[in-house]
């Protein structure tokens, strides 16, 4: 589903990602994590092309996103992204946050645009919210709209941007069970996180990244309970 | 007493003269920031614009009006244009003063909106571009219902500024015979030599119309404010 090879990126003399390589299968569930500056949400947003990669290729769903000649406007339909910051549309209805895409860019009438949205505000908890403006949702509320209006392309692929960062800690829970739900039901995930308890439970697989490669990855187990490298081990130790 | 009284009739003679005056003032200054929205929305986008063929020219623009007088601007358009089309083409040449003060104001005042977008564009959080692309939408797509209805709410207040700003510069206008407020204060003072009750009667109309324009402003911005937080 996603295969990225020797990724590197450069902000202009700094190498962020030296050369990152990884295939993701279907239904995959990956957690990245990794200190501070070690090129993970980097790593992420090179994937939808937020950033551009200096070099190396990215190949999702059989598209070469790296190649210019591909458009990617088509291929960010497919992706969908969760950022840290919500990002919500503050001039919009939570509604309209999550209609807006589907209309302008799928082409949906709004009928069928608004049906999606209210099943999946329904399926996010937040029935009653559609009409109300982001700056009069919690954070928690936000970004479990934010994931609707993600969803609401039904995207083959989720991105999430170090999701419940930005969250007070009594509303990291509502977001990271929107997520795990969605683990369930079988969607292609890349999480960048520091929630190392939903890494455990939900991940079928964890990166380890510093200083722009990735260290070590294997099952949450084996990253968890039996980490190899000594700067794994050293992170998880200050961590957990 | 009797320069109180006399001053005081020259000032009830000379008004209705001077409200034809701000009527045209009016007209010329709204038609301005107009098209100078027009321009400015476009200019602005071309300084924004990472291809240089557009943001080479809107940058000279900018720079070219912004770092010139507009007294200068008016006669350069006025006079000199003309003048250079005249002896190329070996014939006169001459533009309308209405027509003139117009175009030279609305080029004017698009520099400045364009200055206006460019701020407004700008200070809106980079992640509502990069949440709108990741959604699928192009650049122009996310431009038009993500980043500009938002830059709107910021840029009324400067624009209500520029419009005050232009409105008290068209009186430069006066130098090429447009019978608009400061010209018609000219005009009766030529003939009366009434300069102090005049050109007071000029300033206060002036005061008056700049007064009711911020004020105008500051209700609309109120307005535009309330909306973000209805529910």
């Amino acid at each position: 589903m996603i295969v990225v090879n020797n990724l590197v990126k450069n902000f202009g003399s700094l190498q962020v990602l030296k050369g990152i390589t990884i295939r993701i299968k279907p239904q995959e569930v990956v957690c990245v994590i990794g200190p501070s500056g070690s090129g993970k949400s980097t790593f992420l947003r090179c994937l939808n092309l937020l950033e551009t990669p200096t070099s190396g290729e990215i190949i999702i769903d059989g598209i070469k996103i790296t190649d210019p000649k591909n458009d990617i406007n088509k291929v960010r339909e497919e992706v969908g992204m969760v950022f840290q910051r919500f990002n919500l549309f503050p001039h919009m209805t939570a509604l309209q946050n999550i209609t807006l895409s589907p209309m302008k860019v799928r082409g949906l009438d709004k009928k069928e645009a608004e049906e999606r949205a209210h099943h999946l505000l329904k399926k996010v908890g937040l029935t009653d919210k559609a009409h109300v403006y982001p700056d009069s949702l919690s954070g928690g509320q936000q970004q479990r709209v934010a994931i609707a209006r993600a969803l609401a392309m039904h995207p083959k692929i989720m991105l999430f941007d170090e999701p419940t960062s930005a969250l007070d800690p009594e509303m990291v829970g509502e977001v990271l069970a929107v997520m795990k739900d969605l683990a369930r039901e079988g969607m292609t995930m890349v999480v960048v996180t520091h929630e190392m308890g939903f890494a455990r439970e939900v991940g079928d697989r964890v990166l380890f990244m510093d200083e722009g490669v990735i260290i070590e990855e294997g099952t949450p187990d084996e990253i968890f309970n039996n980490a190899q490298n000594e700067r794994t081990k050293a992170f998880l130790s200050k961590i957990l | 007493m009797e320069i109180a009284q006399s001053y005081l009739s020259h000032i009830i003679k000379v008004l209705p003269q001077l409200f034809d005056g701000a009527v045209l003032t009016v007209e010329i200054t709204s038609l301005s920031v107009f098209f100078g929205i027009i321009i400015g929305l476009f200019m602005g986008l071309g300084k924004l614009s990472k291809n240089i063929i557009f943001k080479v020219p809107s940058t000279i623009y900018v720079d070219f009006i912004r770092g010139t007088p507009l007294f200068v601007q008016i006669l350069l358009f006025y006079y000199g244009i003309p003048g250079l089309i005249s002896s190329i083409t070996d014939s006169p040449f001459k533009i309308e003063p209405m027509v003139a003060a117009v175009v030279v104001c609305s080029i004017n005042s698009g520099a400045y909106v364009a200055e206006i977008f460019r701020a407004g564009i700008q200070s809106i959080e980079r992640g509502q571009m990069e949440a709108a692309r990741s959604l699928g939408m192009t650049h122009s797509q996310a431009m038009r219902y993500i980043i500009l209805p938002q830059a709107f709410k910021r840029i009324v207040p400067p624009l209500g500024n520029e419009f005050i700003v232009l409105l008290k510069d068209t009186s430069l206008l006066a130098v090429i015979g447009v019978q608009e407020l400061t010209r018609k204060g000219q005009l009766y003072v030529a003939v009366t030599f009434a300069s102090f009750p005049t050109y007071i009667g000029v300033a206060l109309v002036y005061l008056v119309m700049t007064l009711t324009i911020s004020r105008l402003v500051s209700w609309t911005e109120r307005r535009l404010g309330v909306s973000d937080r209805r529910e």
